[in-house]
């Protein structure tokens, strides 16, 4: 990919004292929690948004908050860039560091704290992953709602830099619907806790300002999130339809008729093609766009609901109605679905867009996007969260042609300016990173991006964490260090 | 206090508050009034009000999202909603029974104190309904944070740092939220005769259930005869509640009735009356006793809650009910607010905080009316206030005594 997005300019200061901040780290870490050597480094050279690399300065990975808090007052003491890291899943390039960062990865404090199922909330350390909190209470009838597609890979730490959502969070919300408590460090290396078992907080919202804060304002270690009970049973119904204006219809009539389904995924029939050829999940290939309704409860709920639904698809002209009659069926017509990056990964390269319009902009903005590919000669299919207007557009490529490479990141950025201007946002829940970070000021005017940085100031004056990401580089009232 | 000033469009707010930051001159923000109790008294030489702005400006009910000036009368909101079978999820408390004020609570009012009711501990708070806002910050700026669709990671998210924030961080002047579907039925499930300790643990029993009880608390004997006229059954009221579509009520109350008919005597209230019953406890209707009694909010852990009150009964004459599956404490105290004793106690059990929601105007002005916190978190705040709003314009004092 071209590189179009540019970094910092590394603190020449840092650089030049790279061996002895690497002398004085060993002497704050035990030997097992530092990372140095440059071929030890390359595992960190980027995340999931692989287009990018560059080799950090040095790695740590600690065992606790101490020792956490001790290399960020170390770092804040010189000057010393710091970039968060929980499983690199950031699809926007959130954890790509840069030459003069230290990257502090969180992938040893991976323990569950505790749980405590009479106050339904979990205490973790920030390198748990997502799914490891459903599978250790599952047992007991709880569940964690948030569920990104990477849960089985990222951590809970990622999942509040970047305020995760999932497929389901059209009825339980997204991460900081489901926090109730940090533990975090503060980049002068101060600890603070924010939020606990009980219900919100004195003063001001900090944890709610701290989720989706791309790792900016300090570095979470511990979290308590709050469990649910799992619903008794859950069943996903297949819809097929003509067109894909009728489909957002029939979403928009869905949840107008006042029935929240737990989850609302929208296929196009690119993605449907692409899909089946992989996951042979059984979709209907006959069709121009299909939907996933999920709804939970007991069987009589769930009976109750699904003929209201399948009577709001009937006027919306369906063609294929398939209701999953067994648990085998329900996670066939799941896979296709939760597939749909590795099987479109098969056919081409691609890079997963992740715009949010309003649910009455769907149709439009579906057919713009097609336009918009279209003018530049590329393929797009859309899968995506239809009930939160969540879209994931993949711009199909070969990633091996320059000029094609240069022209889906420009059809990219058409898409995400096309969601901003249908009264949506850049970015629903991958987050800013560095890819979406020089788009910022299509989404909001100089004045609201410099109050939004001056918050960030508050937390951070010298710009040290995380500071290639999310705000533009030009116009930042602070570039300190920048050679 | 002299100035009031009730502008009508949102640019004329921002000339009132560029002149005041240019002079220095402090505003008390207000919107309807009706929570001007709250918080430490705020000296300021100028009153802004929201009042002037007001109206539905956008509702989309298959969206299930509104726009809405601030000034907007929580009242017209709620008709809109009914008329379209939604409601705000977070169940707003209308604070002018206890408070002893009129007026009309403004829409931006209850995302300015982040007010919310019964439901809040499973549909969260008022921010987490809050998508965008339109707001004026302390140089004068109209500015926007957050938007109209349900998941954003756009930058960071102000307008959480804005909700709950009581007018210190800047002026709201239009607000966008999501709305939900109001529930075909419900019905509430009393459970008779169980003692604090023994409530809490029933309601921790049906929150692990799959039945979506979506109101659960606790109405010991001192209080229980101030709801619904006085027609519950007899002893200490434990009550649940159940909404969603008739089948589902019906289908839950039985599996729910059946796990802890064990516990107590099991009565039931039918689709009105649980109505009345939980406007009653969301408004605190115990404590609108036309008083100005000491009346504490204090948010715990769920099972902390009723260890919280056992101690505090040793030492303080307090009456208290429980809301939030024990989590939420509305106390009253009967002469003094006993904040000191209050939280040394709340935080003996695990922590949490606790709001001095109503007292004399004496009594504010010697007691913290919001829960003091830790140096470096009051520290952080203070910056973040200086970044919003330099002049310090904003309701002076009213979060932070001294």
């Amino acid at each position: 990919m071209s590189d179009v997005i540019s970094f910092l300019q590394p603190r020449e200061k840092v650089l030049a004292r790279r061996s002895t901040i690497i002398a004085d780290l060993a002497d704050l870490l035990p030997a097992d929690c530092l990372v140095h050597e440059p071929r030890e480094l390359v595992p960190f050279e980027t995340d999931a948004f692989v287009a990018y690399r560059r080799l950090p300065l040095a790695v740590v990975l600690p065992h606790n908050t101490a020792q956490v808090a001790a290399v960020l007052k170390y770092c804040h003491r010189y000057g010393v860039p710091v970039v968060p890291r929980g499983a690199g899943t950031s699809l926007c390039g959130g954890a790509i560091p840069q030459e003069d960062a230290i990257v502090i990865g969180l992938s040893k404090m991976s323990r569950i704290l505790e749980v405590d199922f009479a106050n339904r909330t979990a205490t973790v350390q920030a390198g748990v992953t997502n799914l490891s909190i459903s599978d250790m209470v599952g047992p007991e009838g709880y569940f964690y709602a948030p569920d990104p597609s990477s849960q089985l890979a990222c951590t809970i730490g990622g999942n509040i830099a970047m305020n995760s959502g999932g497929a389901h969070c059209l009825k339980y919300g997204v991460t900081t619907n489901n926090l109730l408590g940090v533990k975090m460090v503060l980049m002068d290396g101060t600890v603070i806790d924010l939020g606990g078992k009980h219900l919100d907080s004195a003063g001001y919202d900090l944890l709610g300002l701290v989720c989706g804060s791309e790792g900016q304002l300090g570095i979470v270690t511990e979290a308590t999130v709050r469990l649910i009970a799992k619903p008794e049973g859950a069943r996903p119904v297949l819809f097929g339809f003509t067109s894909s204006e009728e489909a957002g219809a029939c979403v928009a009539d869905v949840i107008g008729a006042g029935i929240i389904p737990v989850a609302i995924e929208f296929m196009d029939k690119p993605a449907i093609e692409i899909c089946e050829a992989f996951a042979k999940a059984g979709y209907p290939l006959d069709v121009e766009a299909l939907l996933i309704v999920e709804v939970e409860g007991s069987e009589a709920e769930m009976e109750a609901m699904l003929a209201s639904i399948v009577e709001i698809a009937r006027r919306h002209g369906v063609k294929t109605v398939r209701e999953s009659q067994s648990a085998t069926e329900a996670a066939l017509i799941w896979k296709g679905r939760k597939s749909a990056f590795g099987a479109t990964g098969r056919i081409a390269d691609y890079i997963c867009m992740d715009g949010t319009v309003p649910l009455s902009q769907l149709s439009y903005v579906l057919k713009r996007t097609g336009e918009i590919a279209e003018g530049f000669g590329l393929r797009v299919a859309n899968v995506f969260h239809a009930g939160d207007g969540n879209m994931h557009p993949l711009i199909l490529f070969n990633a091996n042609d320059p000029v094609e490479a240069a022209k889906a990141e420009a059809a990219g950025n058409e898409i995400l300016k096309l969601c901003v201007d249908a009264g949506g946002c850049l970015t629903g829940e991958h987050g800013v990173g560095i890819e979406k970070r020089d788009l910022m000021l299509h989404q909001y005017t100089r004045a609201e991006l410099d109050q939004q940085i001056r918050v960030r100031e508050a937390f951070d004056g010298q710009w040290l964490l995380n500071p290639s990401k999310v705000f533009p580089l030009d116009g930042r009232p602070q570039t300190a260090g920048a050679a | 206090m002299s100035l009031l000033l009730v502008p009508t469009r949102e640019d004329e707010a921002a000339d009132m508050i560029r002149a005041a930051a240019e002079a220095k001159r402090s505003l008390a923000i207000s919107g309807g009034n009706t929570r001007s109790g709250f918080g430490q008294q705020v000296e300021a030489q100028g009153v802004l009000r929201s009042a002037g702005l007001s109206g539905i400006v956008a509702y989309d009910p298959a969206e299930m999202v509104v726009t809405a000036r601030a000034g907007t009368p929580v009242a017209e909101i709620e008709e809109a909603l009914a008329e379209n079978g939604q409601m705000l999820a977070f169940e707003p408390m209308d604070h002018r029974p206890v408070m002893g004020t009129t007026g009309e609570p403004t829409i931006g009012g209850i995302f300015a104190t982040n007010t919310s009711g019964p439901r809040r501990f499973v549909a969260g708070a008022a921010r987490d309904s809050l998508l965008g806002v339109r707001y004026i910050n302390g140089r004068g700026e109209v500015l926007r944070a957050g938007g109209r669709v349900m998941k954003n990671v756009t930058g960071l998210d102000l307008v959480k740092l804005l909700a709950g924030s009581f007018g210190t961080l800047g002026f709201l002047t239009e607000v966008t939220f999501r709305v939900l579907p109001r529930p075909q039925d419900q019905r509430t499930i009393i459970l008779s005769g169980l003692d604090d300790g023994e409530a809490t643990r029933a309601m921790a029993i049906a929150m692990s259930l799959s039945v979506e009880v979506s109101g659960a608390a606790h109405l010991p004997e001192s209080v229980r005869g101030r709801f619904l006229n006085a027609t519950l059954p007899d002893g200490p009221a434990t009550v649940l509640r159940l909404e969603g579509l008739a089948a589902s009520v019906a289908v839950r109350a039985e599996k729910l009735i059946s796990t802890l008919q064990s516990l107590a005597p099991i009565s039931q209230l039918d689709a009105e009356e649980s109505r009345v019953l939980w406007q009653e406890i969301r408004d605190v209707k115990p404590y609108a006793d036309g008083t100005m009694k000491p009346l504490w909010k204090v948010s715990v852990a769920p099972t902390s809650g009723f260890q919280l009150v056992a101690a505090l009964r040793l030492r303080a004459g307090i009456d208290c009910f429980y809301d939030w599956q024990g989590g939420l404490l509305w106390m009253r105290m009967e002469s003094e607010p006993e904040g000191e004793l209050v939280r040394h106690v709340m935080h003996q059990i695990g922590g949490g905080h606790a709001t001095l929601v109503r007292a004399s105007v004496d009594m504010r002005a010697t007691e913290n009316a919001f829960e003091p916190l830790p140096a470096a978190v009051l520290a952080l705040q203070a910056r973040i206030k200086s970044q919003m709003d330099p002049a310090g314009i904003f309701n002076p004092g009213k979060m932070a005594r001294g």
